[in-house]
């Protein structure tokens, strides 16, 4: 989420998208907030096995619209208000999981995760390989992520690559309101334990400066995005964005705007980390030959470097240049100057982007 | 072990009544101006992140008599964990309202040279810190008494969390270990009512966390009516025992959120809402002291303003300050080239 200059539509009404896969204009237009709620929603009326649980996900419907609407639909039985006891309605979760119920956690804020690790990385994530396939955790755990407002190192962090290194998890990170949807509905509906990571920024909150991208064509009906699908969500064919979650709104943003000088930018929303869709991103890299990441999650072992590592280890993706707009290897600052300065920027992948071409 | 302590004649001199008050008004008058500038520049389309002072913002109004009372035993010697909402007990302690107001703002003056923020102020000075994280302010807290008991000192460490963190395991495991090992830490529970949305009564099993101070055999006490002087007074038993080599307790407050859990909460869940500002305890206890005599006519008055200067001043120091410099970023991770 950008404040100021860098989001001219900030608060203003919702301006055409570029995301190609979405329904038609004149469709019905929500915010990500919105389209989650109705594929948590859908899904429960679909199944009884399937409820929601988490702090403040009741009367006030999840401190950032995750679940706003579903207590009145569907009682405090199946949308459940717990204490600040992450460790046990965590691994509540996962023992409803493994018989067969479909719980829907939230973790307010990813940055609490350490709180509950063990739960999440040694239970939730390793008991289908403990048991030797024998047991499923069907389990969704939502949580918040990203900066952008001044919200502090222990509030603002993205974190999916810490979730994405230890395996058993899948780990899904939507940008859009029509893929919220899709990949909630597939999070909730697999058999895995999914990690459902979405950036403030992206949710098209009243109370935060909003990209217009926030705010987009859903269809009603019920449908799934697959996990570990990649999106062109634009075309192009100087240089290569990968990234995922509002960093791919920053960069639409860019590309439209460099379009104007000339230069064609392709932008590949990686929609989850885990599976990571390492073909698109060989065949993009392929294509233009230059790739840049985009990633709000700390620039060191994480993400950006698994994606030099693909190229590196794909034949036909093989000394496609390479370089990286992340969090640079430090807290998240509160002072706004000093937050802009280590977040993934328009302006700071603008600059990559004019390197890379250059280069 | 459980004792109720109710409104009772403490034995406080005058000075120490008014003293209790003076404090309170401080810690109000500081906030109340927090919260114009906060609000000030966010409309009209509300954003969080907009304005002088962005991001979430914690105010405690409500809760000074809990960090007046308990503060009124300390030293900057002593340490204190705070919370999310660590305002009162910060100013309570004695912390610089300069380098206070000037990290609530970013500013390069503040205790964290803008890096931390409202949540997280780290004051060696006073050896204040807070945690963003509910309940994870308590284990340093027991780090910290471990310091001064190994030193030979009769410093103690304050561990404060809300009344909803005493539901997370770090709460029940600190108060084990502070028990086991008899640390000089005196644990408090901030009881007002509300985990943001989440009633008391639909996160704790029990009706009172002192209660659970039997499970770890130390003494627990829940002070009722959000009464400064006897908070000053189950303070005063807890922090003598700590300081005297015999461990740890365990103190709740039953206390009020004034305002919502941050600000922009309308707190549509809260059914108490109309009667809240009744219940405010600053001129409930002015009135008291002034039917009692202890409070001459205008003093009360005379502590505003003076108050009201002081804010004002470090306002105005924190405003006047630069911001940090963006090339200055990715500093203070390590301890190279941190000057202090
Ligand atoms: C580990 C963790 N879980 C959840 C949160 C989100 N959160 C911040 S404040 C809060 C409520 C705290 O209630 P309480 O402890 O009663 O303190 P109060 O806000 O009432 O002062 C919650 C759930 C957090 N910061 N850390």
């Amino acid at each position: 989420m950008s404040i100021t200059a860098e989001n001219p539509a900030a608060a203003g009404a919702p301006a055409p998208s570029s995301v190609p896969v979405e329904p038609e204009a004149g469709t019905r237009r929500l915010n990500t907030a919105k389209a989650l709620q109705e594929a948590i929603a859908s899904q429960m009326e679909a199944n009884p096995e399937v409820f929601v649980m988490g702090e403040d996900v009741g009367v006030y419907g999840g401190i950032f619209s995750s679940t706003t609407g579903l207590l009145d639909k569907f009682g405090p039985q199946r949308v459940i208000d717990t204490p600040i006891s992450e460790t046990a309605f965590i691994g509540l979760g996962i023992g409803a999981a493994v018989e067969g119920m479909r719980p829907i956690v939230e973790l307010m804020f990813v940055d609490f995760f350490g709180v509950c690790m063990d739960q999440i990385y040694n239970h939730m994530a390793k008991i289908h390989f403990e048991s030797g396939g024998n047991v499923k955790v069907p389990m969704v755990l939502m949580t918040a992520t990203g900066g952008g407002y001044s919200d502090g190192a222990q509030h603002s962090q993205s974190l999916w690559g810490t979730f994405a290194h230890l395996p058993g998890m899948k780990v899904v990170v939507p940008s859009t309101p029509y893929d919220a949807k899709g990949l909630m509905t597939a999070a909730i509906l697999s058999d895995d334990p999914v990690v459902y990571m979405f950036h403030k920024g992206v949710m098209g909150l009243p109370w935060m400066a909003k990209n217009k991208r926030s705010i987009g064509a859903v269809p009603e009906q019920d449908y799934v995005v697959p996990i570990g699908k990649a999106k062109v969500a634009r075309e192009g064919t100087d240089v290569s964005i990968v990234t995922l979650s509002l960093s791919v709104h920053h960069s639409l943003d860019v590309a439209e705007k460099l379009a104007g000088e000339g230069i064609s930018v392709e932008v590949l929303d990686l929609r989850s980390v885990v599976p990571l869709d390492r073909e698109a991103i060989a065949a993009t890299a392929a294509k233009t030959g230059r790739v840049i990441v985009v990633d709000e999650d700390y620039q060191s072992f994480g993400l950006s470097g698994e994606i030099a590592a693909t190229l590196a280890e794909n034949p036909s993706s093989r000394g496609a240049a390479f370089s990286r707009v992340c969090v640079p290897d430090v807290p998240i600052p509160y002072a706004r100057d000093l937050e802009y300065a280590v977040l993934p920027t328009p302006a700071r992948i603008e600059a990559a982007v004019r390197a890379a071409v250059a280069g | 072990m459980t004792v109720q302590h109710a409104a009772a004649p403490t034995g406080l001199a005058a000075t120490e009544r008014v003293e209790l008050l003076r404090t309170m008004i401080l810690i109000r008058a500081f906030e109340e101006a927090i919260l114009r500038d906060y609000h000030a520049d966010k409309k009209p389309a509300w954003d969080i992140g907009a304005g002088l002072i962005p991001g979430e913002m914690h105010l405690s109004a409500g809760q000074e008599p809990v960090a007046a009372g308990i503060c009124a035993h300390l030293t900057a010697e002593d340490a204190v964990t705070a919370t999310h909402r660590p305002h009162h007990l910060a100013i309570a302690h004695g912390m610089d309202l300069n380098r206070l107001a000037a990290e609530i703002y970013g500013r390069e003056t503040g205790l964290g040279r803008g890096r931390g923020g409202h949540m997280h102020l780290f004051d060696p000075d006073t050896h204040f810190s807070c945690s963003g994280i509910i309940a994870e302010g308590y284990p340093p807290a027991l780090g910290q008494a471990f310091a001064f008991q190994r030193r030979g000192t009769d410093r103690i460490a304050v561990a404060v969390t809300g009344e909803g963190a005493a539901n997370q395991g770090a709460f029940h495991e600190s108060l084990n270990l502070a028990a086991l090992w008899k640390l000089p830490v005196v644990f408090v529970v901030e009881d007002n009512d509300w985990a943001i949305s989440v009633p008391r009564a639909s996160s704790t099993s029990v009706p009172s966390n002192a209660d659970r101070a039997a499970g770890y055999g130390i003494p627990g006490a829940r002070v009722e009516g959000n009464d400064v002087e006897a908070i000053h007074a189950a303070a005063g038993d807890a922090v003598a025992r700590a300081r005297a080599g015999e461990g740890p307790s365990l103190l709740e407050v039953h206390t009020l959120r004034l305002w919502g859990h941050f600000e922009g909460d309308a707190q549509g869940y809260r059914p108490e809402l109309a009667e809240v500002p009744e219940r405010d305890p600053i001129p409930a206890y002015e009135q008291a002291l002034t039917a009692e005599g202890v409070l001459t006519a205008g003093r009360a008055d005379q502590f505003r303003a003076e108050a009201g200067q002081r804010v004002g001043a470090a306002l105005e120091f924190a405003k006047s300050s630069p911001t940090p410099s963006p090339e200055e970023a990715l500093r203070y991770v390590f301890t190279e080239g941190a000057p202090r």
